[in-house]
Parts: C-alpha cells; structure tokens; sequence
C-alpha cells in the first residue's frame, strides 16, 4: 500500500512526497462522466449577519477526491455543509447563489434538503456512532429511512456487509455485528460512520476533518480508504492537515476568509501556487 | 507557613468530617423509618392481608387487597396521562428551546411543580368529581397525572439536552427528517434517562394521600372501576392511623410497609432500566 511509505511526511517537503497515483489522466474516464458533480455560483453562506462563504464559485469533478484547506475559522466545514444543505440546520444559518450536484440544483424550489442529504453523504470530526443501536443497526439506519430501499429491503445484510466492506472494517467487527458500536475504538468507530454514510450508496461523500480525532494509525487507515473511494464515489474532503490533503486528494482547494483563493490539482497547488496567498500558507507562514 | 499549612490541613480535615457527618444523616432518616416499619409492620403482614378487603373492627383477618390494587390502577391512570403529555412536552421545550412557549412551558411547569399537592386534589375534585356528584378513581388519577406532568417534562427535557448534537446532525447527514432524528435517535438515545425520570416521578406520586383525599376518596370494598371510588394505600393507611382501634393500627403499620416497598421496587427498576441494552452505561 503506497500510503504507508508516508506514514510521517511531515518531517519532509510537501512537494517531494512520491504521488505517482494522483492525477488519473482525464482522458480515461467514460464519457459522461466528465460532467462535473458539484458546481457552486456565487456561493454565500451566512450565520446571521456574518458571511462565513463569501462568492465561491467552484468545481468539483466526479470521482476524484477534492480536499479544502485553509487556516481554522476560514470557513472549510460550512462551504463543506452547503454542498448537503446542514448549513441551514443552524438557527439564524442561510444560503444564497447555487450549488449543483450532479446537475440538479439542490437549493431548488421544491427539492428538500433530506432527499439531497440521501445522495450526498457526510462524516464528522468526531466519531458519532447512533450509542443505542448494534454495529449492524448502525450501519442499516440510513436504509431504514430511505424510502428507495424498500425494494430490496431483504437485502440489508448484503448492504451492511458491503459497505463495511468498502470501509474496510467488516473483518474486524464480522463476527460482532449484532454488539454495540460505542465497543469499537474511536478509529473503528470512524469507520463505521463512513460505512454508514456509504450504505444508502450515495453519489457523493462530505469528510469533515475525518481524522482530527484519530489516532495516527486509525488516521492512516481512515486515510487509504479514502484514497480507494475515489474510484466509486465523489470524495470531498475538509482538512486542516495539508500533508493529508496533499496525501489522499486529487485537487486542492484553498480557503482563506470565506474566500476562494485557489482550486487546482493537488500537485500544482502544492508545487506551483499561482495565489501569492495559498505560497504563504503552504509554506506555513501563516495559519 | 508552616503553622498556616497546618491550620490549613485541620481546616480541611473538620470540613470533611462534617461532610460524612451530613451524607450519614442524609441517609438517617430512610433507615430509620424502614426499620421501624419493618418492626411496627411485619407481624401484621400475612397472606390474608394481600388477599382480603378490610373487614369491621374486632373481626380478624381484614387486608388492604383493594388499596393496594387501588393504588396499581391509581397509578396506571397517572402514567397514562403524565408521561405521554411529560415526554411530548418535554421533546417540545429541547427541540424548540427558545420561543417564547418553551419560556413559559418551562416557567409554568416549574410552578405547577411547587403546587402544594392538596390544591391539585381541590381541581381535580371542581372539575371530575362537582360536577359528576361523586368520587372517582379517575379524578384521583388526573390528579397524580396533573402531578407527574411537571416531573416528566423537565427530566425529559434535561436527558433530551444530554445528547450530543453530533448524534442529531449525523442522523439529518443521512438522509433522517427532523421528525425522525428526534424520535428514534435522540429520544431513543435519552430513553433510559427518561424512563428513570419517570419511573422516580411515579414513585413520588404513589405515596401521595393529599390530592387522593377528595378525588378518590377511598373504598372499604372491592373496587376497580375507574367511574368509583377507590380504595388506596395512603388513604386506607390514613384512615386506619386516625382510628382508635389497636388492630388497625398495625394494620397501618403493615400497609406503610407494603406501600413503602412498592416505592422501593420501583426504583430500584428504574436503577436496572438505567442500563443500555449492550450493559454499558450510555455516555
């Protein structure tokens, strides 16, 4: 696994860690395909009076990973929010200008947040696994809600297998589905909160600083597994970590005060900032 | 420094002892009152006495079977109007927290609280019992629900605001309605709080003779029908206190103990419900 080559980058340079895997030449993918999954125009997001996101218009391609960066407070997790419409669920929280997932325009008329948040998926900062239910249930509980999956509802064990099989977990719990998951370290823990939100096979997956409360380890795991979604499901991922982002990612956004300062491949963003701004914070002169 | 250290250390030291001092007499009163009951009580306790209706003075054998299946569906009345009004108004005030409803919700269900327990009785008994010409159980009943309601509500509303919103806002990430999240993630996750609030609001609620006095009223026979009187165990323990008769005397005895041990039962289920389903406490 080419990840654990890299397990601690952070004594070296960003821009000399060995990514030969990045950068999936667009060429190769079907067509159809080409077709960004999210486009946001003149994105604002508001608490009040305040403008946490100020006009971001932005890219994300499909099956890729995109992460956001930028320093603590710059507005990362509420731009991460808007893309599934928990923005609003803040008292006093709003939204103007257009996000577009897959072509539909999720701050629509008539289109409600819950069927958007059934195609686009996200995990926390901290672990919440339901404490109440089984490691099964857990993964099951976003099927129980969505009415799509009354069809086949007998084939919930296959789904939950299936999906803590993508999260790479069910060798670890297979034989303790049925226990409950507040038993599971906080990086097991993690990952089933990713099998969870991959049960209802949604079309796009939010991280939001996945790993801020992971261990080194468990964060290495969380991090290769984010690295084999790319290839079903659109990742995007909010981090503080710039060696993760450099890491998992594809393209690399850069945040800086609500502001979209720079969205670009990984490996430019990294090497070659064109923003005199993003250079100053990957170099770590600010932040 | 020295001398201050050690003035320090005693100072310390008194305070601790007054604190054990304080949490054995805390305790004091609740060995003692079991005790003497179990003294005063137990001789009188037979299997007559859970069988039998009372019975005239001088005649032996009399039981309290109908205040104690009195106070059983006293009870049951109570808890079917207080917990499903104490957990709807509860989700409401967590859910809903500043509106200017939740603020006088919580405002009046402090007062209703405090409400000394006999006034409940008096509107109970203006608006169940005036009105029909006679006693019920069902009055009694509305007026231990009317008394549960404050208790439900704010331990509701207390374990509702226990839950970490992570666990909200992960159940509304996937795909939950705002409905749902609140039913069957936060409520489901408080559930144990809640059932120990409510199982400690009916043990408060079961002792209670005040608001019985002139809503229930009491029954010397068989009576479950809710549209009657009934007999209960604080009435029936009243009445036979104030007697002048020896034999019921112990009687009372016999029938504070069994009232006592179903407030005890019931909370220490409340001690077993507490626990989650996988035996580990729920954080």
């Amino acid at each position: 696994m080419h990840l654990s080559t890299e397990v601690a980058p952070d004594q070296r340079p960003v821009s000399a860690a060995p990514r030969p895997q990045v950068n999936a030449p667009e060429t190769e993918r079907p067509p159809g395909e080409t077709q960004p999954c999210i486009v946001t125009t003149k994105l604002c997001a508001f608490f009040g009076d305040h403008a946490a996101i100020k006009n971001v218009s932005m890219s994300v391609p499909q099956r890729a990973v995109t992460a956001i960066i930028g320093p603590s407070g710059c507005g990362k997790s509420t731009l991460l929010r808007c893309f599934n419409r928990m923005h609003e669920t803040v008292p006093g929280a709003r939204v103007e200008g257009m996000v577009e997932v897959l072509g539909s325009r999720i701050y629509g008329a008539g289109t409600s947040p819950i069927a958007v948040r059934r195609h686009v998926g996200m995990v926390f900062q901290r672990p919440t696994p339901f404490p109440t239910m089984s490691i099964r249930a857990n993964v099951a509980a976003g099927l129980k809600v969505d009415p799509r999956s009354h069809r086949d509802r007998g084939d919930t064990d296959e789904i939950v297998q299936e999906a803590l099989a993508r999260a790479g977990l069910w060798s670890e719990v297979k034989d303790r589905l049925d226990k409950s998951a507040m038993a599971l370290s906080g990086g097991q823990q993690q990952r089933l909160c990713i099998a969870r939100a991959l049960a209802t096979r949604p079309r796009v997956i939010l991280l939001d600083e996945p790993t801020a409360s992971l261990d080194p380890l468990s964060t290495q795991k969380v991090e290769e597994l984010v690295y084999e979604l790319r290839n079903t499901v659109t990742v995007v991922i909010v981090t503080h970590n710039m060696q993760q982002a450099a890491r998992v990612s594809d393209r690399t956004a850069f945040l800086l005060g609500g502001e979209l300062v720079e969205l670009t491949t990984t490996r430019d963003l990294f090497t070659a900032p064109r923003d005199p701004r993003t250079e100053a914070y990957i170099t770590g002169r600010f932040g | 420094m020295i001398r201050t250290a050690r003035r320090r250390h005693a100072t310390s030291g008194v305070m601790i002892g007054l604190t054990y001092l304080a949490a054995i007499l805390a305790t004091l009163p609740l060995l003692l009152i079991l005790l003497h009951l179990v003294k005063q009580g137990a001789s009188s306790l037979s299997p007559s006495f859970f069988t039998n209706t009372p019975r005239p003075v001088g005649e032996a054998g009399g039981g309290m079977a109908n205040a104690i299946v009195g106070t059983l569906v006293l009870i049951g009345i109570a808890v079917a109007i207080g917990l499903p009004v104490g957990i709807g108004a509860g989700l409401y005030l967590s859910e809903k927290k500043t509106t200017p409803l939740a603020h006088s919700v919580r405002f009046l269900s402090d007062v209703l609280n405090g409400l000394p327990s006999i006034v409940i009785g008096i509107f109970a008994w203006e608006f169940l019992v005036r009105p029909v010409g006679h006693f019920s159980a069902l009055a009694g009943g509305v007026a231990l629900g009317a008394m549960m309601i404050p208790l439900v509500t704010r331990t509701t509303e207390e374990m509702l605001g226990v839950v970490p919103t992570s666990l909200r806002e992960a159940a509304l990430a996937l795909g939950y309605s705002q409905w749902r999240t609140s039913v069957s993630i936060v409520l489901r996750t408080a559930l144990a709080g809640i059932a120990t609030g409510a199982l400690v609001a009916v043990a408060r609620i079961a002792g209670e003779t005040a608001p019985l006095l002139f809503t229930a009223f009491g029954n010397q026979f068989w009576s479950t029908a809710v549209r009657e009187p009934i007999a209960a165990l604080p009435l029936q323990i009243f009445t036979y206190a104030i007697s002048p008769y020896d034999t019921w005397h112990q009687q009372a005895w016999a029938g504070a103990l069994v009232l006592i041990s179903i407030v005890l039962i019931i909370s220490i289920a409340a001690r077993f419900v507490t626990r989650s389903r996988f035996g580990a406490p729920v954080d």
